[in-house]
């Protein structure tokens, strides 16, 4: 049994972290997820000329990994540094894109990060629907809360059905509008509207038959990055917490000295334990054969960091006291993006249910 | 035992609700059940019409304006007008520094200061808090000294509520630096528009510009303004404290914000039906709805316990506890009802008067912004943390 990274991966994590951490500072990261566009697309390109894009795919997409435990190294990383840059849209449009073959040009436009690309599934208040019309398609209908949908100039957009439907939709595509907003944490998304979008058979993204395996893909993919971006955020809040308890002086000792609140915080460090153990457990079980361990593993990981992620927050707020609670503070940020990244990809009772119904 | 309420109570709590159906303006409970950010303007007009009836500052004596209910009254009061959407009442001056001049200003300060907050002449605003002073509020270090006929202020205070509304501020000061903590000192009046003050807005979590941290730098304080005598500033504070807990527990907001929750669950979908219909989100609901109506049973029983008189002692801290545990809970609930839509930040949309188009669901703009905001009831008026450890003292002898 190892649990070290191969020095490869340890070399792409540092690397990452080490930019992230000069380049980076929370500053510059509110700068960019509070402005209109909710990123740095300097910031995105500096980051993708390390490669980190290319870390998420494999050599036949064009990159050079892509395995689940180079996605949870890079999602650690950036959740880490609370980057809002729209690293989750080139994951799973790529990947969908990837699993299907095909549309090999923006692929590699979304590999080399010079693609902005969003993953567009959740349905608004009026469902998607593809009907055919003549060799191709008409799409109509708006899809919810998609994110970094501002930015993007592809859309890979999941048809809901007994077997789903994926096509591949520019944003200029007549027909298509965004109505993009921040999100609470900070970063973009937009509601996407559909209004009779036109589209040849070239927009289909796979055959017959394929649709549920490419959201499987896509989606999967999401989850793991997902739970591992928290992981990496509850890391960064741990550190502050504990410099907090160490460095906060209230009836002439630091408040650390208080019993009640190191137990408060002995809980903090194994629920975050637990939470990268599920991590590894579902990085693990992404490259594997067996198709409902990996769903299993990967549900199992997103109910987890769902749970604890707001139990981080929570507590991290609650031992600052109402240095926590200031927009000013970047422990304020980070656990604004814990909480509401539950809200993304199903929340922790949505995983529960998965978890039991594969079981 | 007699769970109901007596037939005169009963009546007034009649009183009470057609004087919210009569006199609640709609605009103003729109704004608070949608959980809008209410502008001065907003609670000034509120607390106007409370006063013109007589009840804006409840538990005050007759004699400075008070209609002389008992606790059992306010607290049916207080629930009624959580439960009609009334805004809440400003408490720096009808619920906190009233009471203090009532039990230890002097007559002229009564005579000059408490009509005054009963008509709206003065916006108060509470200067408790210091950057090194929060839980260990004792340790506080802005200090006064006294220099002929003014006191000259020097320091800072923090996560000051509303002070940017604010004409007045009563301060914690340090006016005997040699003494024992607790005991050098005193409660002052400071008009905000004295030269030397200044405030600076703190942003919250949310976004919202609730609190300010307070600068004085050799402001001039006029003796008069000395509340009580120097150096018995912290006997006053415990006072104050106690009433700012009376009602902590904050059943009528949970009771108004589980009805609102309701709606939402019923209206939201999960998985081809209604949110409320999933047995785990019905569960999480359930259980809340249990402890809140056991928090009503508690909170009645404290009262009924010290209904001869006075605000309640270290029960207050058990109201305190789990009734913002109650509140968190269900605004936790109600952002993960709105699931995806909850993400959106709209901050256009928390301002009364606006009226542009929502993203989702009406109202789903409120959800996450509200749940963060909340976490602050477990952190300030003394956190929960300190309230366990007057618990564990006052009431388990620990």
């Amino acid at each position: 049994m190892n649990f070290d990274h191969t020095d490869d991966r340890r070399m792409l994590a540092d690397t990452l972290v080490r930019a992230l951490r000069d380049g980076y500072p929370i500053d510059t990261r509110n700068a960019g997820a509070y402005s209109d566009v909710g990123y740095d697309p300097a910031v995105w390109q500096q980051l993708t000329e390390l490669g980190i894009v290319s870390a998420l795919f494999d050599e036949a997409a064009g990159g050079f990994g892509g395995s689940g435990f180079d996605i949870m190294v890079v999602f650690e990383a950036l959740g880490r540094a609370l980057v809002v840059e729209p690293f989750l849209g080139a994951l799973m449009a790529g990947r969908a894109l990837a699993a299907a073959g095909g549309h090999d040009e923006t692929l590699a436009g979304i590999v080399s990060g010079e693609t902005i690309a969003a993953f567009a599934q959740e349905d608004g208040a009026t469902p998607v629907t593809a009907t055919k019309s003549g060799d191709g398609w008409t799409l109509s209908g708006t899809k919810a809360v998609v994110a970094q949908a501002g930015a993007a100039s592809v859309f890979v957009v999941v048809i809901e059905q007994d077997e789903p439907l994926v096509f591949l939709v520019p944003a200029d595509t007549a027909g298509v509008s965004v109505r993009s907003y921040n999100v609470v944490e900070g970063g973009g998304a937009g509601d996407v509207t559909f209004d009779g979008v036109t589209l040849g058979a070239d927009a289909r993204v796979g055959g017959e038959g394929q649709g549920q395996a490419i959201v499987d893909a896509a989606v999967g993919a999401g989850l793991l990055a997902l739970s591992a971006e928290a992981v990496g955020a509850m890391e960064f809040v741990k550190e502050a917490t504990l410099g907090y308890l160490r460095d906060r002086k209230q009836f002439g000792v630091p408040i650390g000295k208080f019993q009640a609140l190191q137990h408060r915080m002995a809980t903090v460090l194994l629920e975050i334990e637990q939470a990268q153990s599920a991590v590894i457990n579902a990085a693990s079980a992404f490259d594997g054969d067996d198709a409902k361990a990996r769903a299993r593993a990967l549900a199992a990981a997103k109910y987890t960091i769902g749970r604890t992620g707001a139990l981080v927050a929570e507590e991290s707020i609650q031992l600052h006291g109402g240095i926590g609670m200031t927009w000013e503070y970047a422990v304020s940020h980070y656990a604004k993006r814990l909480v509401m990244i539950d809200h993304q990809l199903g929340d922790e009772d949505h995983h529960l249910q998965r978890y039991i119904a594969l079981g | 035992m007699d769970l109901s309420f007596t037939p005169e109570e009963e009546s007034f709590r009649d009183e009470v609700r057609s004087f919210f159906r009569d006199k609640l303006p709609a605009r103003l409970s729109t704004l608070v059940r949608e959980g809008k950010r209410l502008r001065k303007a907003d609670m000034e007009e509120w607390h106007a019409i409370l006063n013109e009836r007589g009840w804006l500052a409840n538990h005050w004596p007759g004699q400075w304006g008070g209609p002389g209910w008992s606790v059992i009254q306010r607290f049916i009061f207080d629930n009624e007008s959580a439960l009609a959407h009334a805004p809440r009442v400003v408490p720096f001056g009808v619920n906190m520094l009233g009471p203090v001049l009532i039990k230890y200003g002097s007559e002229e300060q009564k005579k000059h200061w408490l009509p005054r907050i009963l008509d709206g002449s003065d916006w108060w605003c509470q200067g408790y808090s210091e950057p090194g002073a929060g839980s260990d509020l004792a340790g506080l270090k802005t200090t006064a000294v006294r220099n002929g006929d003014v006191y000259v202020v020097n320091g800072q205070k923090t996560w000051t509520t509303l002070g940017q509304h604010a004409d007045m501020i009563f301060c914690l000061v340090r006016t005997d630096a040699t003494a024992k903590k607790q005991e050098g000192i005193s409660f002052l009046l400071i008009d905000m528009k004295s030269p030397g003050i200044e405030v600076r807005p703190i942003t919250l979590i949310d976004g919202e510009q609730e609190v300010n941290e307070v600068f004085f730098t050799d402001v001039e304080v006029p003796v008069a303004n000395l509340v009580g005598e120097e150096n018995m500033g912290w006997t006053y504070a415990k006072y104050l404290l106690t009433y700012e807990r009376t009602n902590i527990a904050g059943v009528g907001f949970s009771i108004a914000s589980f009805e609102r929750l309701k709606e939402v669950a019923q209206s939201q979908k999960k998985g081809g039906r209604a949110l409320a219909d999933d047995p785990l989100f019905a569960a999480r609901m359930a259980r809340v709805e249990i402890d809140l109506a056991n928090m009503q049973t508690t909170n009645l029983r404290v009262l009924a316990a010290v209904a001869g008189g006075g605000a309640p002692g270290a029960e207050s801290s058990m109201l305190k506890i789990k009734g913002t545990e109650i509140r968190q809970e269900i605004t936790a609930l109600t952002r993960r009802a709105y699931g995806s839509y909850a993400a959106p930040y709209i901050p256009e949309a928390l301002e009364a008067g606006w009226n542009g188009e929502d993203v989702g669901p009406e109202d789903a703009a409120m959800a996450a912004p509200s749940y963060f905001n909340n976490r602050k009831l477990s952190i300030f008026g003394g956190s929960n943390e300190i309230q366990k450890n007057i618990i564990s003292k006052a009431i388990l002898g620990l």
